[in-house]
């Protein structure tokens, strides 16, 4: 009975508790939606305010880069998945596999983005005031570099928050306190990993394609 | 899974005894008891300097306090009101307290989480509080750019502190929303929930989808404050309207934060005490989630002298002219539950009949000010702050009130002293009118809100408004006084004393830390009386 243990007072099986939980992570999800949509409705408004800010400075974006995370976490996304997939089906081993890699696609997600904003900073293609770039002379450009930053960097903040949890469940499930009949934090934050990835799968063609 | 059996002294306030006992509690009784205690500090917090501006304004010129100080006193005021009191006050309280209860179950869907958001809104409110007092902030609680971007390094730490708030909030929404789907006890079905529940039901949806929108509102304020990121500063090329457009996407809803929950304990007490069953329950529950829906797309009745479009402005007066339609469904509704009922005029009921009569003139004048006409002669005067006292004081604080009245017996298990509650319902009733009924009349003659002074011809209502604040604050001192005295020398109240037909009151009172001995299995509706 080792589905017990995790089965919580309050609720009648530990099935309704597994349902709860995932419900909940979905209603979180949901806010989260609406937390990233206030800085999509400030892109909007700029973008149609301003018909050629983009086109200027999306040049000074470098969408290589940006084009290999994307690929990063799709990948980590297929992982993620397989590592869900392996905890449903109790092989913990190659689950947790799964997991690492999921991580280390993590890493290597915020190692380019390191590269990136390094690169930003050099140019002086910063944020509102801070701005400095003299090859980009958009009047709103500051106002694009802000928009990117804090929508980048928020992104950054969840897959920093996305490793910290992807390594509890890592731990975890080496200590194998997962099986069959009780997976729900591995399900949990396999849902929310997909939501960091579909982020930027959003954010990728807005700021580095968009023209 | 082990059943625990109580002896019948066994309740939730005597099953653990200690200080960490009640820190590290994951019973939502304790931690509802909690908030109200904590949020009650607030409350009286936030009064003292209600009454302190009300005092200030007594006089023309100076009275008490400098321009500054009064700018400091009104920021305080607003603030705190809203983040730390209305906002919390019946949900996180009443609502974390009651909800398992009607629901018939044993505890909230994730008690840890629940836990955790009392503390992140303890954390928060410190933050706001303490930066409120030890350096004051005059920025209204609005903080609207470009003057919040310029004025003093502690609004930063406000903005921060109402970040970290916004997140307590987010956390009881989500809870909510999942212990209704999930744990309602056998034969609980959607149109048996009591209209409590889809009240705190439809809050929390908007709780969800609308607080991170000022959490991220507040955070990109912060980066203006702190780095000039230009999207809100005009100075740098940025549009302060903007900000505007996404703090009231997030605070009109709120409004609806503060008020449906209150509308859901009207809804529980009215038929209680009319001895009959709720006029339309469909009707009513269409009707908070019709508010709910509503209340998103109203935001831009905040800013008709912005320079938003003309379009804008005729579109947002036409779709806030609909609130009135499921608000009246209510009101009517209400009504029709007491026709022909057989009315017991209990001091939670009396507090029902304050609500009905304050939100109606409430709810009424906001008719004034979704008209374009109207709004833009009103709209930076003391009509704006009359209506939304009127709602939100008459509303939600009258509800607050009669909830408290209704269901202290079942948190602690004694009767406060009726008589003298009767009489302080009339006092706080009429104290609130004196107060807010002259500032309808100064707005209407143009005497500008916010201003630390007025001219002459204003005085006498302005005094009379004064004095009706004290009236309040008196009414409310009493209330704290016999609540508290009930608590410990109250006379011992049965597990039923309204005869009312919700879950709640089928458990003893206090209730079980498990709430109910045996789950209990419904076969009827919410409210069905027949005597």
């Amino acid at each position: 009975m080792s589905n017990v243990r995790h089965h919580a007072h309050h609720f009648d099986s530990a099935q309704a508790e597994f349902e709860a939980s995932k419900q909940g992570l979905w209603v979180f999800l949901v806010n989260e939606v609406l937390f990233f949509s206030g800085l999509f409705v400030a892109y909007a408004i700029y973008r149609v305010g301003n018909p050629d800010l983009l086109k200027e400075c999306h040049h000074f974006l470098n969408w290589k880069l940006g084009a290999t995370n994307t690929a990063v976490l799709i990948g980590s996304s297929l992982t993620m998945a397989l590592g869900v997939t392996y905890a449903q089906k109790g092989e913990q081993k190659k689950s947790a596999n799964m997991i690492l890699l999921t991580i280390l696609c993590a890493f290597g997600f915020l190692v380019i983005k390191y590269i990136e904003y390094s690169h930003k900073f050099h140019d002086g293609l910063l944020p509102g005031a801070l701005f400095h770039n003299h090859e980009l002379t958009h009047p709103k450009a500051p106002q694009f570099f802000s928009i990117y930053f804090v929508l980048t960097g928020l992104h950054g903040i969840h897959v920093v928050g996305g490793i910290v949890v992807l390594f509890w469940i890592w731990i975890r499930t080496l200590k194998k306190e997962f099986t069959p009949e009780y997976f729900t934090p591995v399900e949990c934050v396999g849902l929310y990993w997909h939501f960091v990835d579909l982020v930027w799968i959003y954010l990728f063609p807005l700021l580095y394609l968009a023209s | 899974m082990s059943t625990t059996t109580h002896d019948s002294g066994s309740n939730y306030l005597n099953h653990s005894k200690g200080i960490m006992s009640w820190l590290g509690t994951l019973d939502h009784k304790r931690i509802g008891l909690m908030y109200l205690w904590t949020v009650l500090v607030f409350f009286f917090i936030g009064g003292v300097a209600a009454l302190l501006v009300r005092y200030e304004l007594i006089a023309p010129g100076q009275t008490i306090m400098s321009a500054d100080a009064y700018n400091k006193a009104f920021t305080y005021h607003g603030t705190i009101m809203v983040f730390m009191v209305i906002i919390p006050l019946i949900p996180a309280a009443l609502g974390n307290f009651f909800l398992p209860l009607q629901l018939g179950a044993k505890d909230v869907a994730f008690p840890r989480l629940n836990l955790a958001s009392y503390y992140v809104f303890i954390s928060g409110a410190a933050l706001a509080v303490t930066t409120l007092f030890l350096n004051g902030v005059d920025t209204g609680w609005t903080f609207y750019t470009p003057y919040s971007i310029r004025t003093g390094t502690s609004a930063t730490w406000v903005l921060m502190g109402a970040f970290v708030m916004g997140f307590s909030s987010i956390f009881t929404g989500i809870n909510f929303i999942v212990t209704i789907h999930k744990l309602r006890a056998p034969g609980l079905t959607w149109n048996r929930l009591p209209l409590f529940c889809w009240a705190l039901y439809a809050t929390s949806i908007i709780q969800v989808l609308a607080t991170p929108v000022i959490a991220l509102t507040v955070f990109l304020l912060t980066l203006e404050r702190a780095f000039g990121i230009g999207i809100f500063d005009p100075k740098l090329g940025g549009d302060p309207v903007l900000f505007q457009h996404f703090f009231w996407f997030y605070s009109h809803p709120a409004v609806y934060i503060m008020i449906i929950p209150g509308m859901g304990i009207i809804n529980e007490i009215i038929p209680v005490f009319s001895r009959k069953t709720v006029f339309g329950y469909t009707a009513m529950a269409v009707a908070i989630f019709g508010i709910a829906l509503v209340a998103f797309v109203v935001w831009g009745h905040h800013m008709f002298v912005s320079n938003q479009s003309d379009l804008a402005n005729f579109l947002f007066s036409l779709i806030t002219m609909f609130v009135a339609v499921p608000t009246g469904v209510k009101v009517f509704s209400w009504v029709a539950t007491m026709y022909k009922g057989s009315i017991h005029f209990d001091t939670p009921m009396l507090y029902a009949f304050a609500f009905l009569f304050v939100f109606t003139i409430g709810g009424l004048t906001g008719v004034f000010l979704a008209t374009i006409a109207s709004d833009v002669h009103l709209t930076h005067t003391y009509f704006v702050v009359a209506h939304f006292h009127y709602v939100m004081v008459g509303g939600t604080l009258m509800a607050f009130l009669g909830g408290m009245h209704y269901w202290w017996p079942k948190m602690f298990g004694r009767m406060y002293n009726e008589t003298l509650a009767k009489w302080t319902c009339l006092l706080i009733f009429l104290g609130f009118n004196v107060t807010f009924f002259p500032q309808f009349i100064l707005g209407s003659r143009g005497m500008p809100r916010r201003y630390y002074d007025y001219l002459p011809e204003f005085t006498e209502l302005n005094r009379m408004s004064t004095h009706g604040s004290w009236m309040i604050g008196a009414g409310f001192m009493i209330v704290a006084i016999y609540m508290i005295y009930a608590i410990y020398k109250g006379k011992v109240a049965n597990s039923n004393p309204w005869r009312a037909s919700t879950l709640e009151w089928q458990t003893p009172s206090p209730p079980p830390h498990d709430n109910f001995a045996v789950t209990p299995v419904v076969t009827s509706g919410p409210y069905e009386y027949h005597d």
